[in-house]
């Protein structure tokens, strides 16, 4: 192996693969904005809702956790959104775009864990409070919004940054239905500078730099939202 | 017009799942092995190593935990060939390249629950044994591990479950495990719902009956005071 | 107090509470009325069902059978809104103060009336300011309660439920979780509010100190109230009251505590 030749093909690859980092980044935030969307509900369903519900969320939370991403991309756009979008006034919504398949995999399985997450979160809290805010003539619904969800969602950062660096790393596999993001520019730039090394390496520097800045722009909005005298608790 | 998804099942998705069913545990079994083995050594190393000795344990962890599993996957089956040491170098079949990046991957995600562990262990433990007699690695062998090992294995063994799910990227490089199998089912069938949704199935299976399991272990190792925190 | 001659509709009642917790019956058909600027003390060992009791007071736990009138109007606690509402009229203190952890001192006051009463920001904010101002916090509004000592999240505790303008208050041994040197403060901000003319129900082990300021001190035990009355009757030399002797027994075990306690007891 030539090192320059290697370096060479490493530097004259970088634009292209960097233009894989917006699709990347569409991965990752339309799947965390639609894991938190899901999961913040869910993970109150799961607490607080009667016990068909709590058995409902258990089991999409089972289901969304236990079948592979990959596999989850092939049912939902091999499967489920290729059928979908020939059925009539479907067509012409973009359902069998290999980016919205994706999306959707990654948000609904964050959702599952986001979920957890916040559940952790929630019962961590003293029951106290719940009773407090009820005592003060609150409803269930007020008590969650004003009491419950703003202490949970603190302590529920550091477990978010932790699903940030898992949903950048799985939103990779996207590549596998043809979403362009950094892992399928790697492969093709690869099979035709047939320098795998390099690309694998400049690939691995932008996934890491990735999780580097995600992980650190959590830490900072933890910081920001911090009260005073809370404690950082450890990933949930 | 088809045969009704009975039918389809019994003789001819059961039937090649069945097949991939094996590739996968022939894949799975040995990488977890793989993983817990340098998972307990990465993490000893990061806790009592040298320093030198801590410090590429934690390079090695970060690396593997910093970048997509796919794209070492694809490292160690395309790119490793290109890597020649001497005029040598390793080519390694779809199975072992798939097996290698398993363990190696995995084994920087159990070194952390290791770590963990044996940071839970007070100091106090060592120097008890100490006081007996014992040499450090007696020490750390015989009475801190074997408690940081209990303390560690709810996270291990979430991270095999995790491994079995993982190990459907093997047919990305060709392996006919499950994954890869299904793929090649739905393409001469053009039964994607199916055999997908199928698929899925095959894999809560495994995943559900792998988690009773390490519950059963867990049970079975469990000593008062090392009780998995309910949550 | 207030005029003892007038026979007026008590401001809160409950006739035969039953509550069953896993398999005990820790309420066993209590009964009580208090009228308004009365003060009701509960005292017994733990366990008695005091604190369970306060609870069922204002349906935080769910009584299994009984009725609670306020101002001889029964709860519907079936109804989410009156529930609501009642509660608003019920003030709580709880002995593990359940300060919203996330929230000031002043926002933990205000949010209530915000929320619940749907006041506007600057109303509720003067609202606030005023009840920190009466428990003594007026200079503590912008802490959090990790930066508060226990009784001054008490305090804090306290001017919330205050805010509500609550008919009658609840306190479940506001002083238990305290230590001793700031047991003082938290009183003394009681003592006030008995003084001026607040209905309250409270469980505390504070014999001497709700002995000077109670009407009636009712004894629990086993989820029974077994002996009511005065403090002076039932704490009175030679009544052989249950009281007494329980509060003979807490005074030897509490030792230079005792003092106060024991003469509370000969009171």
């Amino acid at each position: 192996m030539d090192f320059s030749v290697a370096f060479n093909a490493a530097r004259d690859s970088l634009p292209y693969m960097l233009g894989g980092v917006g699709w990347t980044a569409g991965l990752i935030c339309g799947s965390m904005l639609l894991g938190l969307a899901l999961g913040v509900p869910l993970s109150v369903l799961q607490v607080y809702g009667p016990k068909p519900v709590r058995r409902a969320v258990s089991l999409y939370v089972w289901l969304f956790r236990g079948i592979p991403i990959l596999v989850q991309l092939y049912i939902f756009y091999f499967g489920l959104l290729a059928w979908l979008s020939q059925l009539p006034g479907l067509t012409d919504i973009g359902l069998d775009s290999p980016f919205t398949a994706a999306v959707l995999v990654l948000g609904l399985t964050s959702s599952a864990y986001q979920s957890q997450i916040f559940r952790g979160a929630i019962q961590s809290l003293p029951g106290g409070q719940l009773k407090a805010a009820r005592a003060l003539g609150m409803t269930d619904a007020q008590a969650i919004r004003t009491v419950i969800l703003p202490q949970a969602l603190r302590l529920s950062i550091p477990g978010w940054s932790n699903e940030y660096s898992i949903l950048l790393k799985d939103s990779a596999l996207a590549f596998t239905i043809g979403v362009v993001e950094i892992m399928a520019r790697m492969r093709s730039i690869a099979s035709t500078t047939h320098e795998p090394v390099s690309m694998a390496f400049v690939a691995g520097i932008i996934f890491f730099a990735l999780t580097w800045v995600g992980v650190k722009g959590l830490s900072l909005l933890e910081n920001k939202v911090r009260i005073a005298g809370y404690t950082r608790q450890g990933a949930v | 017009m088809s045969t009704p998804y009975f039918e389809f099942l019994r003789a001819e998705l059961a039937p090649g799942l069945l097949e991939g069913l094996w590739t996968s545990v022939l894949v799975i079994v040995p990488s977890a092995l793989l993983g817990v083995v340098i998972g307990i050594t990465a993490g000893v190393l990061r806790v009592y190593g040298a320093k030198p000795v801590r410090w590429l344990a934690d390079c090695y962890v970060s690396l593997f935990r910093g970048t997509p599993l796919v794209v070492q996957v694809f490292f160690w089956y395309f790119a490793l060939p290109y890597i020649k040491i001497g005029g040598w170098s390793l080519v390694l079949d779809p199975i072992e390249a798939a097996i290698l990046a398993f363990g190696m991957c995995s084994g920087a995600y159990q070194s952390e629950y290791i770590r963990g562990g044996l940071n839970s262990i007070k100091r106090g433990q060592i120097r008890a044994a100490l006081a007996l007699g014992m040499t450090t690695r007696q020490a750390v062998t015989s009475i801190v591990l074997p408690q940081a090992f209990r303390r560690a294995l709810p996270g291990c063994g979430n991270e095999i479950i995790y491994l079995i799910k993982y190990s459907s990227l093997a047919s990305i490089i060709t392996v006919n495990e499950l994954t890869g199998t299904a793929t090649t089912i739905a393409k001469n069938t053009w039964r994607n719902i199916e055999v997908f949704c199928t698929l899925g199935v095959y894999y809560l299976a495994l995943v559900t009956i792998a988690a009773w399991l390490l519950r059963l272990a867990e049970d079975a190792l469990s000593v008062p005071g090392f009780e998995r925190p309910r949550t | 107090m207030s005029d003892a001659t007038k026979p007026a509709v008590p401001i809160l009642e409950a006739r035969n509470l039953i509550k069953t917790l896993g398999g005990n019956r820790v309420l066993d058909s209590v009964s009580l009325a208090i009228g308004r600027g009365k003060v009701k003390v509960l005292i017994g060992p733990s366990g008695a069902g005091k604190s369970t009791l306060l609870q069922c007071l204002n349906f935080l736990l769910p009584p299994d059978s009984g009725q609670i009138l306020l101002e001889g109007r029964e709860i519907d606690k079936k109804s989410k809104k009156e529930l609501c509402s009642f509660r608003q009229q019920v003030g709580m203190i709880f002995q593990d103060f359940n300060l919203f952890d996330h929230l000031s001192a002043l926002e933990n006051v205000r949010v209530a009336l915000m929320k619940v009463k749907g006041m506007g920001k600057l109303d509720a904010t003067e609202r606030a300011v005023a009840e920190l101002k009466r428990v003594g916090l007026a200079d503590k509004a912008s802490l959090y309660p990790a930066n508060l000592s226990g009784g001054q999240k008490q305090r804090v505790a306290i001017a919330r439920a205050l805010a509500m303008d609550p008919k009658i208050m609840l306190l479940d041994e506001p002083t238990s979780a305290l230590d001793p040197e700031l047991i003082g403060e938290v009183l003394s901000v009681i003592r006030d509010l008995a003084q001026g003319g607040m209905t309250m129900i409270m469980a505390t082990h504070q014999i001497s100190f709700s002995a000077s300021l109670a009407d009636e001190f009712m004894f629990m035990e086993k989820g029974r109230v077994v002996e009511h009355g005065s403090p002076a009757e039932l704490l009175g030399k030679g009544s052989g009251s249950r009281t007494q002797a329980f509060c003979a027994k807490i005074s030897e075990l509490t030792g230079e505590a005792g003092d106060g306690e024991a003469g509370a007891c000969r009171l």
